[in-house]
């Protein structure tokens, strides 16, 4: 591993598949790791530099860090977890400021049950009361809210925004969900096999990829190979047949030549359906298809459309499929904003 | 039933559990924690009391603890009277007979300690003693109670080391297994039978004890 990188207060997302090396990152900063080399700075104290082989001892670095498993400590009560960290206070202190905690994370009423007798999202409660109740200098959270139902998780982070708002330290927050990086983000590092490939802010990162890596890493469900066909510098656009042909796209102009090589890749989540041929609308790419097959994941449809040996996928609501009326051998055609192809890199 | 050497043993195994539960716990502690390429050889130094026979181990402690020692030597200038055959030495002898008993069932519950807690201790700011105070220890409560009693239990049924390290001191170093191979050697089965009666019933329990303790904690306490 080998990277370099400033966060300053409020989120800072690191991103990447399993295995890319975001744990180890953390463990790190928080001086539960050792890295072979290089420098860690935390609002200003040096926690380790192996120049000057300086290495901070973990429980003197005030690092905020919650594990995606907790590790509450099972003989205390939520209240005791939570006051766990302040055993330098005097005893009324120390009651006072982790009762407070435990309103602002609305688990007061928890305060005398141990960790097995409460549920999933207020065990993660308790987790991040116990480390923030500590003011720390920087927080480090390592998939925490990864086992929670959706509500019960933007319900924290709600919470955890909040606290941020007065607090203002940096916090690195560690996912492979693709939907927290946008529900969080203020920066975005993404990190593919120890390193950073890619670094802004969400949209920027996430929506127009200039790396084949992260393309793949972001899941972009229609990745196609395409050649150039002819460049339209006046509306900078460009225009690129999809494979063998015939369907051709209007793609925002990047530097190419005609003939050259590309990919384009499309979220099934931009892409719109219709039963009849689209008059009046601002999409440049109207492609007439058959719908191959149709399946349901969750409340998302996927359908599948042939469009003369090209295919896409494109994801609709449950309701957009009755209004519809779409089954497997109907007639649509597939609408592609310019703004939606994403060009990469040809293979 | 000899009563007198009946109060001693149960004051020797008290006094031996008691001082192990001192000096075990930072053995095991370090046994845990630190990683050292030699350390094998100090767990196997202190298992030895396990399989040794008994008189080894005495005949040693007891050349240890002599008037021709540095140990004895410097033990007397300091009480005026030597360590071998007295109650003293008896302790000295015992703790280290029962050592094994002690450490090895701390050892085995500071491991079983969640190493996650460890870590999310200190992230809270609390220093390495801090954490094994507040962490290991409460967690550990089930191999702490085991290593007492199985070190009391031990110390209450040894024959060998306390015969050659105390001999057979009435009121001195004279203990209940003592006294049953005394009575059996006089003949007296009667008398022997009981003190022997009254040994398996309290080992009995005492093993009741740490299996029930064992069991409480780890199957179905208030927490898991």
């Amino acid at each position: 591993m080998d990277l370099h990188f400033r966060a300053s207060a409020g989120f800072t997302i690191l991103f990447g598949a399993s295995g890319a090396g975001k744990t180890t990152v953390l463990d790190c900063i928080a001086g539960l790791s050792r890295p072979d080399g290089g420098r860690i700075v935390v609002s200003g104290h040096e926690l380790f530099d192996s120049a000057k082989k300086q290495d901070v001892p973990a429980w003197k670095r005030r690092i905020g860090y919650v594990i995606q498993d907790l590790a509450l400590f099972p003989h205390l009560t939520a209240q005791e977890n939570v006051a766990f960290g302040l055993h330098a206070l005097g005893v009324t202190k120390r009651q006072n400021r982790s009762r407070e905690m435990l309103r602002t994370f609305q688990i007061d009423h928890l305060r005398d049950q141990r960790p097995a007798q409460i549920s999933g999202g207020e065990r993660q409660r308790v987790a991040l009361a116990r480390t923030l109740v500590t003011e720390p200098l920087a927080l480090l959270l390592d998939e925490p809210l990864a086992a929670l139902d959706r509500p019960t998780k933007a319900h924290i982070l709600d919470d955890l925004r909040q606290w941020n708002a007065t607090h203002r330290v940096p916090i690195l927050y560690v996912t492979h969900s693709h939907e927290e990086v946008f529900a969080l983000g203020e920066q975005v590092i993404v990190l593919v096999a120890g390193r950073i490939v890619a670094q802004g802010r969400p949209h920027e990162v996430m929506s127009a990829p200039r790396l084949e890596t992260v393309a793949q890493l972001l899941g972009f469900e229609n990745i196609f190979d395409a050649t150039v066909t002819s460049l339209h510098e006046e509306r900078g656009t460009l225009t690129c047949r999809l494979g063998a042909g015939p369907v051709e796209l209007e793609a925002p102009l990047v530097r190419a030549d005609i003939g050259s090589n590309l990919r384009v890749g499309i979220r099934a989540g931009d892409l719109l359906l219709a039963t009849e041929i689209p008059h009046g609308l601002s999409a440049r790419n109207i492609v007439p298809g058959t719908i191959r097959k149709i399946e349901q994941r969750d409340v998302i449809i996927s359908a599948f459309v042939d469009c003369s040996g090209t295919s896409f996928e494109v994801h609709l609501t449950l309701a957009a499929r009755e209004a519809l009326q779409l089954v497997p051998g109907k007639s649509v055609w597939v609408v592609v904003k310019t703004h939606s192809c994403h060009l990469m890199s040809g293979a | 039933m000899n009563l007198e050497a009946f109060w001693l043993t149960v004051r020797l195994a008290m006094i031996v559990a008691v001082l192990l539960m001192a000096f075990g716990i930072p053995i095991a502690y370090w046994i845990t924690y630190y990683r050292w390429r030699w350390k094998f050889l100090v767990e196997a130094v202190i298992a030895l009391p396990i399989v040794l026979p008994p008189t080894v181990l005495g005949l040693y402690v007891l050349m240890a603890l002599g008037t021709r020692s540095p140990i004895g030597r410097y033990w007397e200038s300091l009480t005026g009277h030597p360590l071998a055959f007295t109650f003293e030495g008896l302790i000295v002898g015992s703790v280290l007979y029962s050592l094994p008993f002690a450490v090895q069932p701390f050892a085995a519950a500071f491991s079983t300690v969640d190493p996650k807690l460890l870590r999310a201790s200190a992230s809270l700011g609390q220093s390495p003693t801090q954490t094994f105070r507040r962490i290991v220890l409460p967690l550990s409560k089930a191999g702490l109670v085991t290593g007492f009693v199985l070190s009391f239990a031990h110390t209450l049924g040894e024959f060998g080391v306390v015969l050659m390290i105390g001999g057979n001191i009435p009121g001195v170093t004279r203990t209940i297994s003592i006294d049953i191979y005394d009575q059996v050697q006089a003949g007296n089965y009667s008398s022997a039978n009981q003190t022997a009666l009254v040994l398996l019933i309290i080992s009995f329990l005492v093993l009741s004890v740490v299996y029930g303790v064992n069991r409480r904690v780890w199957a179905v306490g208030p927490w898991k």
